[in-house]
């Protein structure tokens, strides 16, 4: 499983950030940050759902 | 007109002169009127169940200027329209669905808050916002709204019951938590609270609407020079630190956002206080649940945000070009409501709807903050609110029950923004 982050499409929500704060995370200007690219297999329940419940859609999990 | 807006086509222009005819539905049966009334105050109104089978995307008529919309009902539809680009949130648009009556006069001065904005504008003002609401501001902010509830409980304890719930906590605690991160002294929020409760009126007089924003607006210019003078340590003082190289904003922009910050801020919160802690204690089991295992607030929050939808047609938009959604063609420059309530009560993604359930898995796929690039930025700071004002009272105040019957409340059906008038409350 591969996670990119379209920033340019991010309107800073935090949804993922609280749903999966081991894989995404907020910079100072508050936009999307992709902590972990690969995140490991257990997490692909919660990395879905952080993708789904992004109100700006600019998460993609590939995998 | 805006004429700014890169999102006004000439096929939005045509499409809004010949508007009138093309809505006439070709039954000629009369178009049901919106908005509709809740069934009973803790469920949707009845009609959306049926237009969610039937008729997901259909045409109706607003009760306040006659003019046609489209009402969208499924949540799979909601997310694709909130989450088009070729729908405008712009309000001085021909076609767009008002449900309180601008004259034309009015609308045309009307500066436009970011919630009506169109990207590239909307987006600029959102990312000089979006670093006040993260996750982890948020967080940080949590100790301090603790104790803001902390010591709201304990003046409502010191007073002894009954107490009216809203305007000892509901109100109080949002409007505080708002005030100090806006940096608006708080002794004038008996004052902009009278205010933005009568923007939100559907039943105000276009003269009593316009005094009401004049009168905020000018309590706000006021605050606003005062912080281009002497900054502080707020959100409104930052935007303008900001602002001086982003320069996406004028004296009047800031003004009007701290007026939507501060309204927004509030007004929701609050409603969403006084029901949650209504429909709580009509479920003593869950309530029981959740007192024994605070682990379970953060769904209950969701649920109870999903079971209220207070701001049902927060989520008004323009088409800006021809737009499929389900079987039905959606022509430029006509109006949408994307009906949060109605999609947070689609079967197909919440099963047994109408039953509130702190538990439901899926809780947290509600739109009740709306979806898109308009979500509501305050998302987060709303959770962790409700979380702290549900969680405090049920620990502290076990006996809490209602001192009215549920019959005699008054609740908030003519409102832009569901709610509960009073909620007398002892323990």
């Amino acid at each position: 499983m591969r996670v990119t982050a379209d920033r340019d499409r991010c309107v800073g929500s935090g949804q993922c950030a609280m749903l999966s704060p081991d894989v995404f995370d907020q910079d100072d200007d508050g936009l999307v940050l992709v902590l972990r690219e690969e995140p490991a297999e257990d997490l692909r329940e919660e990395v879905h759902r952080a993708a789904d419940l992004c109100p700006a859609r600019s998460l993609h999990v590939h995998g | 007109m805006n004429p700014a807006s890169p999102f006004v086509t000439d096929s939005v222009r045509k499409a809004a002169m010949t508007q009138s005819a093309d809505a006439v539905p070709e039954t000629g049966a009369p178009l049901p009127r919106f908005p509709m009334r809740r069934t009973c105050p803790f469920s949707e109104p009845r009609e959306y169940a049926e237009m969610r089978a039937d008729r997901p995307v259909s045409r109706a008529e607003l009760k306040v200027n006659d003019k046609p919309t489209w009402l969208v009902t499924r949540h799979e539809h909601v997310r694709q329209v909130l989450g088009d680009s070729r729908v405008s949130s712009n309000l001085k648009l021909p076609g767009y669905p008002h449900q309180f009556h601008i004259p034309e006069e009015m609308l045309a001065q009307v500066r436009l808050m970011m919630l009506n904005m169109d990207p590239p504008e909307h987006s600029a003002q959102r990312r000089m916002l979006i670093p006040e609401f993260t996750a982890r501001r948020v967080k940080e902010l949590r100790p301090r709204i603790q104790q803001i509830v902390d010591e709201h409980i304990d003046a409502m304890l010191a007073a002894g019951g009954p107490a009216d719930l809203v305007t000892a906590l509901a109100l109080p605690v949002p409007s505080l938590v708002i005030c100090e991160l806006l940096g608006v002294p708080y002794e004038d929020h008996a004052r902009f609270e009278e205010w933005s409760a009568a923007m939100m009126n559907h039943d105000l007089s276009p003269a009593e609407y316009g005094a009401a924003v004049q009168a905020l607006d000018l309590y706000l210019d006021k605050l606003v020079t005062l912080k281009e003078n002497e900054p502080g340590d707020d959100l409104i003082s930052r935007f303008l630190e900001k602002n001086r190289t982003e320069r996406v904003a004028d004296h009047a922009d800031v003004v009007t956002m701290a007026r939507l910050m501060l309204v927004g801020g509030h007004e929701t919160t609050a409603n969403m206080i006084a029901l949650g802690v209504l429909a709580l204690l009509r479920h003593p089991e869950q309530l029981a649940a959740l007192r024994a295992d605070p682990a379970l607030l953060p769904n209950a929050v969701e649920e109870l945000l999903r079971v209220f939808s207070i701001s049902d047609s927060g989520t008004a938009r323009v088409a800006t070009a021809d737009i499929e959604v389900g079987d039905v063609t959606i022509r430029a420059g006509e109006g949408i409501l994307a009906l949060n309530n109605a999609a947070n009560h689609d079967e197909s993604v919440f099963p047994d709807p109408g039953t509130l359930d702190i538990h439901r898995k899926e809780a947290r796929s509600h739109l009740a903050f709306g979806y898109g690039i308009h979500q509501c930025i305050g998302a987060n700071l709303a959770r962790v609110e409700l979380e702290a004002v549900y969680g405090t009272l049920l620990r502290r105040v076990p006996g809490l029950r209602l001192a009215a019957p549920v019959e005699e409340l008054r609740f908030k059906d003519d409102a832009m923004v569901y709610g509960v008038y009073e909620l007398p409350v002892t323990w």
